[in-house]
C-alpha cells in the first residue's frame, strides 16, 4: 500500500506488474508495481542494476515490457502521449551540430511546426533555464550544467504532462547540482508537471521529491515508498534542517535492507 | 609561462613551413648540379631549370590539358559524392538493397583499375570511360565512410526522435546525415585525391590524341617522343592539382565542422 501523500485521485500513470526479461536471459524487473499521480514528483532511488532506467524507458515507451502493462489515465491517449512526455538522459544528449534554440527546437520541429512558431515556444523554455542569451551557441561552447539546462529546455518546450529523468545530475559537481535541484523545483511548482527522477543519490531524492520509492535489485521490483511531507518551496534552509537529515537517514536505512534484499523478492 | 609556451608554438609552426622548404631547395640544388656537371642530355634527365623553361614554354598546351584533367576529375569527384553517398543512404534504409549490392561494390573496390580501364573504354565512349574510371575508384571511401557515419547515431538522441514519434526521413534527414557529416567529408577528402588517379589512369589507358586529351595522355606522349622535360612538366601540374584538390577539401571540411565536431577545433578553445 503507497503511503498517503499530498497528491490525490487517479493515477496519471499506472505499472501493473512490469517485468522486463533481455534475450540474454537476465531479468531487469519483476512484478513491478508504481503509481504516479498528477503532480507528484516521484524519485526513483536504488543501486545500480536495480532497473530503475529500464522502468523510465518502458513508461517513455522507448522499451516494451514483457510482463504486465503501462496504464495511462483516460485523459492522456497513446497518440497524446507522444506529445505528453519529456526525457532528460544521464548525458545533455543534443545534438552537437545544432544551436541551443534548435535543439530546443527539435521537438516541435519533429511535430511539424514552423519556424515562427516554435520560436514562441523556445525563447520562455530558454528563459525558464537562463539561457535566452545563449540561444545561438553551440553545446560545445558549453558548461556541463548549462548543457544539461538546454536538455531540460527541450524536454520542457512540448510542456509535457510527465517528465522522466534518468539520473540527469549525476555527472555534474555538486554546486552545479545543488543549483539544478533548485531550478528544477522551481519549474515543476510553475509548470504543474508530473515528475518520475531516477537518481541512486538519496540526499539529492529527498530534497526534490514527494515521494521515494526504493528499488531493490535481480529482479529489480519496488522495494519500499516513503512519503516526503515537507512542504514546498524548499530551498537551502531544508538541505541543513533536522527534518531533512531525519527522512534521509529513513531513506538510507530502506536503502540498506533493499540491497541486502538482493536475489530475494 | 603561456608566452614561453606560444613562442615555442610559433618557432614549431615556422620549422614546419620552412624544413620542407629547405629540403626541397636542397634536392633542386643537388639535381641541378648533377645534371650539369655530368653533363646528362634532358632526354635521360633534365635539369629543374630546363623542366621550368618547359612549363613556361608549353604553358598553352599544358594549360589546356591541365583543365581537361581537372573537370574530368571534378566531374568524377561529384559523381563519386553523388553516387557514395545516396548508396550509402539506400543501403540504410534497406537491408535487402545493401545485402544486395554491397559485395558488388566491394568488388569494384578490389579490383585494379587500371586492370578495368582497358574494358571501360571498349564498351563507353572516351569521356564516359574516363569518368566512369574517376568514379569507381573514388565512390567507394564515399561510401564506406558514410555507412560508418549513418550507422554511429547517438543511441539517446535516437531514442529522443522516436519519443517525439519522429518519421524515417525526420530520422534521416535531420538525425543521421548530420551525425555522419564529418565521416562523409573525411570520405570526400579521400576520394577526391583518388579521382585524380582515376582519371589519370583512365587517360593513359585511353592514349588517344587530340585537342581534348588530359595531362595524363600528354606524360603519355611525351614519353612516347621523349620530351622528357615535358613529361616532368605535366607530372609537376599533376602533383600540384593533386595538392590544390586536397587542400580545398580540408578547407571545407574545417569550415562545415569548425563549430561543432571535435576534429575541427583547435587545441585550445
Amino acid at each position: 500500500m503507497p503511503p498517503a501523500t499530498a497528491f490525490h485521485g487517479a493515477p496519471l500513470v499506472a505499472l501493473r506488474g512490469v517485468g522486463k526479461a533481455f534475450p540474454n536471459g537476465v531479468r531487469a524487473l519483476a512484478g513491478l508495481d508504481l503509481d504516479v499521480r498528477p503532480g507528484e514528483f516521484v524519485a526513483l532511488l536504488g543501486p545500480s542494476g536495480c532497473g530503475k532506467s529500464t522502468a523510465l524507458r518502458i513508461v517513455a515507451g522507448l522499451s516494451e515490457p514483457t510482463e504486465g502493462a503501462v496504464e495511462w489515465a483516460q485523459a492522456v491517449t497513446p497518440v497524446q502521449s507522444e506529445n505528453r512526455i519529456g526525457f532528460v538522459f544521464q548525458d545533455p544528449t543534443l545534438m552537437p551540430w545544432a544551436s541551443v534554440f534548435d535543439n530546443v527546437a527539435l521537438p516541435l520541429k519533429l511535430k511539424g511546426m514552423g519556424a515562427d512558431k516554435a520560436a514562441h515556444r523556445v525563447e520562455p523554455a530558454l528563459d525558464r533555464v537562463g539561457l535566452r542569451t545563449f540561444s545561438r551557441a553551440y553545446p560545445r561552447e558549453l558548461s556541463g550544467g548549462m548543457r544539461m539546462r538546454v536538455s531540460i529546455a527541450r524536454a520542457l518546450v512540448t510542456e509535457p504532462q510527465l517528465l522522466l529523468m534518468d539520473e540527469p545530475f549525476a555527472a555534474l559537481d555538486e554546486i552545479t547540482r545543488f543549483k539544478l535541484n533548485d531550478d528544477l523545483l522551481r519549474m515543476w511548482q510553475a509548470l504543474r508537471t508530473t515528475v518520475i527522477f531516477v537518481t541512486h543519490s538519496v540526499f539529492e531524492s529527498v530534497y526534490l521529491s514527494s515521494r521515494v520509492v526504493v528499488m531493490a535489485a535481480r529482479p529489480g521490483r519496488v522495494f519500499a515508498e516513503l512519503a516526503a511531507d515537507a512542504p514546498y518551496p524548499r530551498d537551502q534552509g531544508f538541505r541543513t534542517s533536522p527534518e531533512y537529515a531525519a527522512f534521509c537517514r529513513r531513506v538510507s536505512e530502506a536503502l540498506s535492507r533493499a540491497m541486502a534484499a538482493v536475489g530475494e523478492p | 609561462m603561456k608566452a614561453r609556451v606560444s613562442a615555442g608554438e610559433r618557432r614549431d609552426r615556422a620549422l614546419r613551413i620552412a624544413l620542407p622548404i629547405v629540403v626541397l631547395a636542397l634536392g633542386l640544388a643537388v639535381w641541378e648540379l648533377v645534371v650539369r656537371i655530368e653533363d646528362i642530355p634532358p632526354y635521360v634527365l633534365p635539369a629543374p631549370g630546363n623542366i621550368l623553361r618547359t612549363l613556361t614554354s608549353d604553358w598553352d598546351l599544358l594549360s589546356r590539358s591541365l583543365l581537361v584533367t581537372l573537370i574530368t576529375t571534378f566531374e568524377g569527384f561529384l559523381l563519386a559524392a553523388a553516387g557514395g553517398v545516396g548508396l550509402a543512404v539506400l543501403f540504410n534504409q534497406s537491408r535487402l538493397v545493401e545485402y544486395s549490392l554491397y559485395p558488388y561494390a566491394v568488388i569494384l573496390q578490389v579490383t585494379p583499375i587500371v586492370a578495368i580501364a582497358p574494358l571501360l573504354l571498349i564498351y563507353l565512349p572516351q569521356h564516359a570511360a574516363v569518368l566512369a574510371c574517376a568514379w569507381i575508384v573514388a565512390f567507394f571511401p564515399v561510401l564506406a565512410n558514410t555507412t560508418l557515419g549513418l550507422n554511429s547515431v547517438d543511441r539517446n538522441l535516437a531514442a529522443l526522435f522516436s519519443l517525439y514519434g519522429a518519421s524515417r526521413g525526420q530520422v534521416l534527414w535531420h538525425l543521421k546525415l548530420p551525425s555522419a557529416l564529418p565521416y562523409i567529408l573525411g570520405g570526400l577528402r579521400i576520394a577526391g585525391g583518388l579521382s585524380l588517379i582515376g582519371a589519370v589512369v583512365a587517360e593513359i589507358a585511353a592514349g588517344s590524341a587530340g585537342a581534348g586529351s588530359g595531362l595524363a595522355y600528354r606524360i603519355a606522349e611525351s614519353g612516347y617522343r621523349l620530351n622528357i622535360p615535358r613529361m616532368f612538366a605535366a607530372l609537376l601540374l599533376l602533383s600540384l592539382a593533386g595538392i590544390v584538390i586536397f587542400y580545398l577539401l580540408s578547407l571545407i571540411n574545417y569550415l562545415a565542422l569548425r563549430r561543432w565536431h571535435e576534429s575541427a577545433l583547435e587545441a585550445e578553445h
